[in-house]
């Protein structure tokens, strides 16, 4: 997820870059001008990003991370925050305030600012063009630089067809003088492209998205209890030990229950189906899927305390964490708990 | 160094405590149901140098809900707050506190 807004922002970026450039090079009968405007673009967008900005929340709330960046609040950061009286809370609540809004800002305009400027550059080198040359000329050139976007937007590719077909054929990044440096993501995607046309069944493509289990099923005992009927049924589907699976169930749910007679889970809390159905999910991704092939065909053994999926399909061993409750809050009355 | 790691493991201690140290740079947001339809959250291992109390401050204006901050034996400072707050302090770790996605945990359903 994060990657992908990666990418697509890292992408945006590039393409701003090179209209910019363009422009530059369009009207060269205002080089100045347009060249000025450029410059302006390429700081401006950064500086909506400046992380400094977010930094300076994230100092002057935590006051603690040293950074040569601001010596002022630098200053006030110095002492401890845990000594904070009311009006100094106050007062970085106020800073965190604004920052927050200024990001907000920065993230409302991001896209904006993006369509935005290029047209921009488009309207002045309208005027300034208008001025110099005539309508018909701007218009040219006009089309020229729609024609150049066209051609250039392909060297960003977006999708996976787009990569692969650049792959193919050898053009774009990959073309033989292209001087570029690659980018990670490129070669890793090639590096799966590849993999898939070579050797599918390494690859893992779609495979997990295949696996199918048994939904489990969920009926409500009582108002506060409810039954995972097919239990037993999903663990042997998934071939993993029963108990194993209960104990993530409960860890995750944050909650507990028991086994009744018939191998039926029943867990104190109300759950329906479509939340057991993803905390499922999340176990077969965390303790089922190989983490090279992706394949859910794996055994979990432990060893030494530690456990181990080790895949029946190509072969590769992973550990994985052992299952955590973690922190668990105290609920229910008072009394109870101090008697 | 080899040998020191050969020191260090004792066959016969209680596990767990070994394993906190290695799962401790993750964060871990949990969802607890208590009676009807409330729930409550915990936020488990913020890193150690914010102060939790400063967080939770900030936190319980921002989501308009109560919260405390519970000192736990072995976990440290829990922060608990009331109802489900999971994706909004997810939100707030990752844009505020620059903690990268992978470190923190959702949990429950």
């Amino acid at each position: 997820m994060s990657d992908d807004e990666q990418k697509k922002s890292v992408a945006f970026g590039e393409a701003t870059n090179m209209e910019n450039g363009e422009t530059v090079n369009l009207a060269a009968g205002d080089e100045a001008t347009a060249e000025h405007h450029s410059a302006e673009n390429g700081e401006a967008t950064p500086a909506t990003f400046d992380p400094s900005a977010m930094k300076k929340k994230k100092k002057t709330k935590k006051e603690k991370e040293p950074e040569g960046e601001e010596p002022k609040e630098n200053g006030d950061a110095a002492f401890d925050p845990t000594a904070l009286k009311k009006k100094k809370p106050k007062k970085s609540k106020e800073e965190g305030a604004e920052a927050a809004e200024g990001d907000a800002a920065a993230n409302g305009d991001f896209d904006p600012t993006k369509i935005k400027k290029p047209k921009k550059s488009g309207e002045k080198k309208k005027k300034s063009s208008g001025g110099t040359a005539g309508d018909d000329d701007f218009e040219s050139r006009l089309k020229k630089l729609g024609l150049d976007e066209k051609e250039e937007e392909p060297s960003v590719p977006q999708t996976q067809e787009e990569v692969e077909a650049e792959l193919q054929q050898g053009i774009g990044a990959w073309a033989q003088d292209n001087s570029s440096p690659f980018k990670y993501t490129q070669l890793l995607k090639r590096f799966y492209i590849n993999l898939y046309e070579d050797h599918p069944e390494l690859s893992g493509e779609g495979r997990l998205k295949n696996y199918k289990i048994p939904p489990p099923q969920v009926v409500r005992e009582g108002n506060k209890k409810s039954i995972f009927v097919n239990l037993p049924e999903i663990a042997r589907k998934m071939k993993r030990n029963p108990d194993h699976v209960i104990q993530f169930i409960f860890a995750e749910l944050g909650t507990n229950g028991s086994v009744d007679g018939s191998g039926r889970l029943v867990i104190k809390g109300r759950f329906q189906q479509k939340q057991l159905e993803s905390v499922l999910r999340r176990y077969i991704i965390e303790y089922l899927t190989c983490g090279t092939c992706k394949s859910p065909n794996t055994t979990l053994n432990k060893e030494n305390r530690l456990f181990f999926v080790s895949c029946n399909v190509c072969g590769s061993r992973k550990s994985v964490s052992a299952i955590k409750t973690g922190f668990q809050a105290a609920l229910g009355k008072r009394r109870k708990q101090q008697a | 160094m080899s040998l020191d790691n050969l020191k260090t493991f004792d066959p016969f201690a209680d596990t767990g405590g070994e394993e906190d140290s290695s799962a401790q740079a993750n964060i871990h947001i949990r969802i607890q149901q208590r009676n009807g339809r409330k729930t409550l959250t915990t936020v488990q291992g913020l890193p150690k140098d914010y102060d939790p109390k400063r967080i939770l401050k900030v936190l319980k204006k921002e989501f308009a809900t109560n919260g405390n901050v519970v000192i736990d034996d072995e976990l440290g400072e829990v922060i608990q707050f009331q109802g489900d707050q999971r994706t909004k302090i997810c939100n707030f770790c990752v844009n505020e506190l620059k903690i990268p996605k992978q470190l923190i945990k959702l949990h429950g359903f």
